[in-house]
């Protein structure tokens, strides 16, 4: 633990993840507009006080906007994530703990996934699903799962050799119970660290979704949408996308410097690459 | 050795065609179709459309026809852009996207790995930190944003570059930074992680004990050496850049492989989606066939397996 907290960085980022969810959820509390209230008198104006971070083309706060995608952005960074993790796990669980044929399919089909690029699938799927937040949820989940199978399946292979799951067979412990209670809980470590590199992933795709517009449409906003919105009227009005962007660019960075500094703390000798 | 690559290529061939049937059922299964207007027509015209283009038979069969005009080299014609085959715009689209990939790649090899390099060299010092620290948060950067800044940048207040298009030289230099920012960023770490590691081997100490010059050891004994597992990563970075430029092409209109598909979804161009995720498919599995094989090229002790 004390290695990590001695990470300035990954402590910051940590703290400003926490207050950002925080201003989410009080979200209502902090804005003075809601993020669909149009003020066309006041549309497209500067930064100023009333207007933190001006106005878009309908006169609608871009703060409120902004702290009202959040909850989207987030949202949908952090379940499909979970969901992704599930399903990997699962697959490379059993996959790699069984091997023969269940392994030959599984693989077979990670290795599917692995080669569709997953933006292409992913806009496939949203239009099966229809634009909106189902659509988001399925494209990116189904997309995403296969990097942990792969991973899961690795470390499996290697933990069925151990002792101590010899051990607990040979007391006759069930499979299940071997995979489930035995080996998945002494792999939580590297779980975690893919857990925060999955969810910047997430949410940078769900903001790339959004911006080619097959995301959430309007009124609601998340941090893609705006920018969508904003890159239009970039020429004049430069203040539309520096702003989702920015803040999109901050939050990553925060989440990425926070699994740099789990991955240091939990797995101390693994490859420090980002692919 | 042949007969590895032999199953190699057969397996490719199965996957690229579960890739095509998958693609298949998602656009039939997704609502709307290619000649919905928000004009009604007559049925009897409407019938006439879909006999037209073979929509009224089943799935299967319309599927059953596309493999078997593939395999005569017949991608059918566009529904979007009337008359067009669909091979005809593909092989237009395809070398401006090629030469954008090829172009951004270039320049992450030629900044990512010197300055990777640097970097571990002066390892510990403030040129090591800012340098990685840019890296770091170029990982993080959107590319419609690094998109912005750039147009915002070169071309709306220096008036340097063109903001948009693809009509000439001076038209690529945006783009291609674009792309280039993640590959450039992934290199210079990589790059800087192997060449710390190679420092610290014996063979390195052996050189300097020997008496050679640092530059000589650098790049000499070091560089050389760490450059496998760089290697490596080219061909997964390769492909990333001929899939990865669909937001660069969409935010700088460039009318590559990229734009032509999300358009394709977009207008439920069938024809057009069904040939652009077949070239993505050959392009992809054709990099990962020629990184599995080089890998035991680079490196004999690995052995491909069957």
């Amino acid at each position: 633990m004390n290695r990590f907290l001695k990470n300035r960085w990954a402590v910051l980022s940590l703290a400003f993840l926490l207050l950002l969810t925080l201003a989410t959820l009080c979200a209502p509390l902090l804005t003075r507009y809601s993020f669909e209230e149009q003020q066309i008198s006041q549309r497209l104006s500067p930064p100023s006080f009333l207007h933190p971070m001006g106005t878009d083309l309908l006169g609608r706060d871009l703060y409120s906007r902004i702290l009202y995608g959040a909850r989207v952005s987030l949202t949908v960074g952090v379940v499909t994530a979970l969901i992704s993790l599930i399903l990997g796990t699962l697959s490379g669980a059993l996959a790699g703990y069984f091997g023969g044929w269940v392994d030959r399919c599984l693989s077979g089909i990670t290795h599917l996934f692995y080669i569709i690029p997953s933006l292409l699938l992913a806009i496939l799927l949203t239009l099966v699903f229809g634009k909106g937040l189902t659509g988001l949820l399925v494209a990116l989940s189904a997309t995403s799962w296969v990097t942990q199978a792969r991973l899961v399946r690795g470390q499996m292979l290697q933990a069925k050799q151990m002792p101590y799951v010899e051990a607990a067979r040979s007391v006759g412990a069930s499979t299940l119970s071997i995979i489930f209670r035995h080996i998945l809980p002494n792999l939580w470590g590297p779980i975690l660290v893919a857990l925060t590199i999955q969810i910047p992933t997430q949410v940078m795709s769900e903001s790339f979704l959004s911006f080619i517009g097959l995301g959430l449409q309007p009124p609601y906003a998340s941090w893609g949408v705006l920018a969508s919105e904003g890159f239009g009227a970039m020429r004049s009005f430069p203040h539309l996308i520096l702003y989702p962007g920015g803040i999109l660019f901050i939050t990553l960075m925060a989440f990425n410097a926070l699994g740099d500094g789990l991955r240091d703390w939990l797995d101390p000798a693994g490859d420090r690459n980002l692919m | 050795m042949i007969r590895i690559i032999f199953q190699r290529i057969l397996a490719a061939l199965v996957t690229l065609s579960l890739l095509c049937v998958l693609t298949f059922l998602l656009l039939r299964l997704a609502p709307g179709g290619p000649f919905d207007t928000d004009r009604v027509w007559p049925p009897e015209i409407q019938a006439n459309i879909q006999a037209k283009y073979g929509l009224n038979l089943r799935v299967s069969q319309q599927m059953g026809i596309w493999f078997k005009d593939l395999l005569h080299g017949d991608l059918h014609e566009s529904f979007q852009y009337l008359g067009k085959p669909v091979s005809e715009l593909i092989s237009e689209a395809w070398p401006v996207s090629i030469l954008l990939g090829t172009l951004a790649l270039l320049v992450a090899v030629i900044l990512g790995i010197p300055l990777g390099c640097l970097s571990a060299w002066k390892q510990g010092t403030w040129i090591d930190r800012v340098f990685m620290f840019v890296c770091f948060s170029g990982l993080s950067l959107p590319t419609y944003l690094l998109a912005s800044l750039l147009i915002l940048i070169f071309s709306l207040w220096l008036m340097w570059f063109p903001p948009a298009l693809w009509e000439g030289p001076e038209f690529w230099v945006l783009p291609t930074l674009t792309l280039a920012a993640r590959p450039l960023a992934i290199l210079a770490r990589l790059t800087r992680t192997t060449v710390i590691e190679v420092l610290r081997s014996d063979f390195i100490r052996t050189a300097y004990g020997k008496g050679l010059s640092p530059r000589t050891i650098l790049f000499k004994h070091a560089l050389k050496n760490s450059l496998i597992p760089v290697v490596s990563v080219l061909g997964p970075l390769a492909a990333q850049m001929v899939t990865g430029s669909f937001l660069v092409e969409i935010v700088f209109q460039i009318p590559g492989l990229g734009m032509h598909f999300v358009q394709s979804v977009l207008n439920r161009d069938y024809p057009l989606v069904m040939g652009l995720t077949l070239t993505y498919g050959v392009v992809l599995l054709t990099a990962h066939l020629l990184v599995d094989l080089s890998y035991s090229w680079i490196d004999p002790r690995i052995r491909v397996e069957s």
